[in-house]
């Protein structure tokens, strides 16, 4: 199959910028169809920042993005719902597109918050949330899915079933999927091509291949670089405190 | 048995009543209720400018509310203030403007109670038509735009993220405001309009456990305070629009009672 057929976003050189600090920069990426993106990296490394620039939420300062999905999804990390809006969750699995009431209970299943159905939003658990949060990207069949960490809240056991749901998607839909996670065993196991930001890419490739590199062992320290390798390699570069390249 | 008087005031408050019941869920929603204020009080400037050039007072109230908009969102982009300081900044000084203009035009007789709190005698069968009018267009603005002004209310991101395009919805929602504050000024006045935006949806959170059935609820209770507060106003002789607030507060205050009972029969 033409490769071009399959990619889904393509983000160039790109970076945002607040109050003249840069954000990310120099964040070049590619998601295509039926493939798992990963981006891993330590608290405000960015992942958020580009999976927005990703989604077309925020602009991106510098470089290009080329979209050309026709129809994304996104579980954001955190979102809170005002007491003041009675949603129940049915309302909000048709929140931007109408799906019939058969799909939603299908999607509501394979996260497993069926019985949640006519229960208000604010009622319900975090974990019992991200499970709907999930079940609503899932509903939209989209053809690039965006996870913002999320499986936060949900109980051990359910993670690993909602990151075997996620591959299982992934296949089934053959939807291109970017996720940011901090469990490094389902990164390393399930995805095809992983990110390490911490303002910048640090490095980026195959899991394989990352867990060799010296980037990556540097952010995520020795011990849990070990769990998933035993390589080491040299530093190529060292970070400032505010995660830019030491020259 | 009524006056003719009487009933246009009835038909054109039930109209107003029906469009604020959405816009008065998505203002409670948004947690814009200050914004209704600010729109509400800078109104008076609006019917100050109609009368010293002689403008159709509706027309002349939505530009102002829309201008005031406008402003905050430009102020809150050049200055560090934050959002409720802007809004106060800029409902007392139209307000004030609205009312030093008005010291100006002693040429003019004013009823300035009745612009404050509303006046039924004033409603004429063109203010009906505009009530109508201009309400069936809000609310068909708002039925095409309601799926990305809903979604953006739950999570701004969310929206955008699925195609929304939430800044559009939200642009035009701010002049749908501006829109029924400038059709009902002359029914509720300018001090109270927020109240009939607020209170029947404050009613229907109560009682209410999805959005449509809030939406409804609102409308029906909006109409019902409208309703009530008009025969009280002839009855006893009071301003129109205090005497559909107080209504609407009576009705908010019995629909605590569900919540009571509920809240009584958890405990045990």
């Amino acid at each position: 199959m033409n490769e071009n057929n399959n990619l889904l976003v393509r983000l160039k050189d790109c970076g945002v910028q607040k109050s003249s600090k840069w954000i990310v920069k120099g964040i070049s990426l590619e998601i295509h169809k039926g493939k798992i993106v990963t981006l891993i990296g330590p608290n405000g490394s960015g992942k958020t920042t580009t999976a927005k620039m990703a989604l077309n939420i925020l602009k991106s300062d510098e470089g290009s993005i080329e979209n050309y999905s026709t129809k994304m999804a996104y579980v954001p990390q955190k979102i809170s719902i005002d007491w003041t809006m009675p949603l129940r969750v049915i309302d909000f699995m048709n929140l931007t597109s109408h799906i019939n009431k058969d799909e939603i209970i299908e999607a509501l299943e394979l996260t497993g918050v069926q019985h949640l159905i006519y229960n208000e939003i604010h009622n319900l658990s975090g974990g019992e949330f991200q499970r709907v949060l999930i079940a609503r990207a899932i509903a939209k069949k989209p053809d690039l899915l965006v996870l913002d960490e999320p499986v936060q809240g949900v109980d051990f056991n359910g993670e690993i079933a909602l990151y075997n749901l996620i591959k299982e998607i992934c296949t089934k839909l053959n939807c291109g999927i970017l996720l940011i996670s901090h469990d490094l065993h389902f990164v390393m196991s399930a995805t095809d091509h992983v990110i390490c930001l911490n303002g910048h890419i640090c490095c980026s490739g195959s899991p394989k291949s990352i867990v060799k590199n010296s980037s990556y062992i540097e952010l995520f320290g020795e011990h849990n670089a070990a769990t998933l390798s035993l390589y080491q390699h040299e530093h190529d570069h060292s970070h400032q405190t505010d995660g830019s390249v030491k020259s | 048995m009524f006056d003719d008087f009487f009933i246009r005031a009835l038909v054109a408050g039930v109209g107003i009543a029906i469009v604020a019941g959405p816009l008065g869920c998505l203002v409670i929603w948004r947690r814009l209720s200050y914004f209704g204020d600010t729109l509400s009080h800078s109104a008076l400037l609006g019917v100050t400018l109609a009368y010293s050039f002689s403008l159709n007072i509706a027309f002349s109230v939505f530009v102002i509310s829309a201008v005031v908009a406008l402003l905050l969102v430009s102020l809150q982009k050049r200055t560090k203030l934050a959002g409720d300081s802007l809004l106060g900044l800029l409902a007392h000084s139209t307000l004030a403007i609205g009312l030093v203009l008005i010291g100006f035009l002693s040429y003019i007789r004013f009823d300035l109670m009745g612009l404050l709190f509303g006046d039924i005698l004033a409603v004429t069968t063109a203010d009906i038509g505009l009530v109508w009018i201009g309400g069936s267009i809000i609310l068909i603005i708002l039925y095409f735009i309601w799926k990305s002004l809903f979604s953006a209310t739950v999570n701004y991101d969310l929206s955008a993220a699925e195609g929304m395009r939430p800044e559009v919805s939200n642009f035009i929602f701010t002049l749908l405001l501006a829109g029924v504050i400038a059709l009902s000024i002359k029914m509720i006045g300018a001090l109270l309009i927020t109240g009939l935006l607020l209170i029947p949806a404050a009613i229907a959170r109560n009682i209410s456990s999805s959005p449509r059935q809030m939406i409804i609820i609102a409308i029906l209770s909006g109409i019902l305070s409208v309703v009530v507060g008009l025969f009280a106003s002839l009855e006893i002789n009071t301003s129109s629009g205090p005497s559909i607030i107080v209504v609407a507060l009576i009705l908010f205050i019995i629909s605590l009672v569900p919540l009571e009972i509920k809240g009584q029969l958890q405990k045990r």
